[in-house]
């Protein structure tokens, strides 16, 4: 019984060891570098221990994904507290966007950032990342992730230069207006199934040869309308047209 | 009758036309009269028999010219002057090209017939049994009439632009009110009917008749009921009932709230066996929204149609509403979880989750229904009954 209690933890820790091995790996020297590029880039908006502000919240719990999420893609720091951040290079070089997870995280723990395994889109079946997508992602984010608007100024942004560690990260832990689909809702396998289709729909050809920006009928009929127009503009000019010499 | 020789009069300026504006004005504009026998003499065409005061044969758009010689009219023997004839050319200048045009025209209509062969070929084997034969049904019929008719329209318009002379011909109006003879002659024929066929003097027919043709009347009001049938009970229910587990929409696995535990989330679900069943999913499709505590504003007792959350139809700050729009029936599901906002991407409807998804903008009128959850004895979220009110766009029947 006790071998068989001893075993069993060895498995659970094991696992859990095996899958802390995986995140940033965190050290000293790093967590220190994090603390003091967090005071002098982000404490001005977070404050300076994390705790949040009347103009930016707590980062207390929001873990290393988040972090890496926000600054790799450039939304922070932001440039303006505009309705929605975007998108842009980022301000950091990676090794410090990792010192800066490593001290968030440490801070008060949250997610950890992916492993490169759990976000390889090669491995994930996209037929049920699609079903997900459509049942969960489309609505704000368009079938094929051509971003679209919310309210009051806010948007969801394209996911056209997203890289699967970021989509992954913005799934777990909800950037800005995004709702959080955390790793018991949707499971790491999932998330990796979602990644599978958002990747490989960029990859799909446009039949009709423009893209239309893929945000679906409303520009398909659009174009349709004007295309039609013109056509019966043009109908209209050939069937009234003076022609041959007959007419002088 | 209207005297034809005088200028003001408006049978000259349609003499004029008929007899061929130009010449005729070149040669004296009121200098037409006698048309009316000249015409008999030199058009042949039955032109005696008109009124004398037509002053003139008509001319019936749609039918060749009365004479060999394309004679439209004869001109007035007006003091020995030449007839003044105007003749449509009676071939195109190129018949070679002429040729080709015909060809072009009867390609046209040839494939215009084809193509309305194929639609009635459309209609009888492609059924409408299914979405997809539905599909493939509209398409080739749309596709098959409007290539017909495309078709006509090009045949109609080379056939015109090719074939046909070039001519530009003025109509000129002539005076559209009947002539007060002619008025007078009707009034005393419509009087004369009316006294000869008893139709005033014998009530019982005429009333009888009346009512035989009510009925023709009214039978296109009937027709109407064709619209239906009317839904009915259907629309006020859905599938959702008490023990109804709530699967996620695309894993179908059931949650816990443990499992749907952070703020922030929003997931799609449906009910437990109906994932896969598209009519039942069109109208019970939900979202769980998970609030942080505090967030969400409950309304005491059992309130359904407040504009606040039904507080013991709720587990751990997770809520249930409707998925489908109360405006015209989207998939509402834009939801900002920093404003909370639920946004449906048609119309802009949006609905505050934390109060019962009160409409504060856009078209829709009424919240999104909210779904009664609890849990089963397994911890997995089940719903506790049907939505209290009809889902998705309101209906006349709705009660």
């Amino acid at each position: 019984m006790l071998v068989l209690f001893g075993v069993g933890y060895g498995l659970v820790t094991s696992s859990g060891s095996a899958t802390a091995a995986q995140q940033v790996a965190p050290n000293a020297a790093q967590i220190a570098e994090g603390r003091t590029l967090f005071e002098a880039s982000c404490a001005s908006c977070h404050g300076n221990f994390a705790e949040g502000t009347n103009v930016a919240p707590t980062l207390i719990g929001v873990g290393a994904a988040a972090v890496n999420f926000q600054v790799g893609t450039g939304r922070m720091p932001l440039t303006a507290n505009a309705a929605e951040g975007i998108r842009k290079p980022p301000e950091f070089n990676p090794s410090q966007i990792k010192a800066l997870a490593a001290y968030i995280q440490d801070l008060g723990g949250g997610p950890p950032v992916p492993s490169a395994a759990q976000v390889n889109p090669a491995a994930g079946t996209y037929g049920l990342g699609q079903q997900l997508f459509v049942a969960d992602c489309a609505a704000c984010h368009n079938f094929v992730g051509a971003g679209g608007a919310l309210t009051y100024g806010k948007f969801a942004l394209p996911l056209s230069a997203s890289t699967p560690t970021q989509i992954y990260e913005a799934m777990l832990t909800g950037p800005e207006a995004m709702p959080v689909f955390n790793d018991l809702t949707i499971t790491p396998p999932e998330k990796r199934d979602i990644i599978a289709y958002v990747t490989q729909v960029r990859a799909q050809p446009n039949p009709g040869g423009f893209s239309l920006g893929r945000v679906g009928p409303v520009t398909e009929g659009l174009v349709a309308f004007l295309g039609l127009l013109l056509f019966l503009v043009l109908a209209a000019l050939w069937i009234t047209a003076k022609h041959g010499k007959a007419h002088e | 009758m209207s005297n034809p020789n005088s200028p003001d009069s408006g049978d000259t300026a349609w003499q004029e036309y008929l007899t061929g504006g130009e010449q005729t004005a070149s040669a004296g504009g009121a200098s037409t009269g006698g048309a009316s026998a000249a015409g008999a003499s030199a058009g042949g065409s039955g032109a005696a028999d008109q009124p004398e005061e037509t002053a003139g044969p008509r001319r019936v758009i749609g039918t060749p010219p009365p004479a060999a010689a394309r004679t439209l009219l004869a001109p007035a023997d007006d003091g020995g002057a030449q007839p003044l004839v105007r003749e449509l050319p009676s071939d195109p200048d190129d018949p070679a090209r002429a040729k080709k045009a015909e060809l072009v025209v009867a390609a046209c209509f040839i494939l215009a017939m084809l193509a309305g062969f194929g639609f009635l070929v459309a209609y009888g084997i492609v059924g409408v049994g299914s979405i997809t034969g539905a599909q493939h049904s509209n398409l080739l019929l749309g596709g098959t009439l409007s290539i017909t008719l495309l078709l006509l329209g090009i045949g109609a318009t080379i056939w015109v632009r090719q074939l046909m002379p070039t001519v530009e011909l003025t109509e000129q109006r002539h005076v559209m009110a009947s002539d007060p003879k002619d008025k007078a002659a009707f009034k005393e024929t419509w009087d004369e009917g009316a006294e000869t066929s008893q139709f005033v003097k014998r009530p019982i027919v005429r009333r009888s008749l009346i009512a035989a043709t009510l009925p023709l009347g009214i039978a296109p009001i009937f027709l109407l009921r064709d619209l239906g049938p009317l839904p009915g009970k259907s629309l006020d229910t859905t599938v959702w009932r008490k023990g109804l587990r709530l699967l996620v929409y695309g894993t179908n696995r059931p949650i816990t709230p443990a499992e749907f535990s952070s703020p922030g989330s929003i997931i799609s679900v449906g009910p437990q066996g109906f994932l896969n069943d598209d009519d039942a999913m069109a109208k019970a499709a939900v979202i769980i929204i998970k609030f942080r505590p505090g967030e969400v504003d409950y309304a005491p007792g059992w309130r359904p149609v407040a504009n606040k959350v039904v507080e013991n139809w709720t587990v751990d700050n997770i809520v249930a509403y409707s998925k489908i729009c109360t405006h015209v029936g989207c998939p509402a599901a834009l939801y900002e979880q920093t404003t909370h906002h639920i946004l449906c991407p048609c119309h802009q409807s949006t609905f505050d989750a934390t109060q019962g998804a009160r409409v504060i903008f856009g078209p829709a009128t009424r919240p999104l229904p909210q779904l009664p959850i609890g849990v089963d004895k397994q911890g997995f979220l089940i719903a506790t009954g049907d939505f209290a009110v009809p889902v998705g766009p309101s209906f006349w029947e709705r009660s």
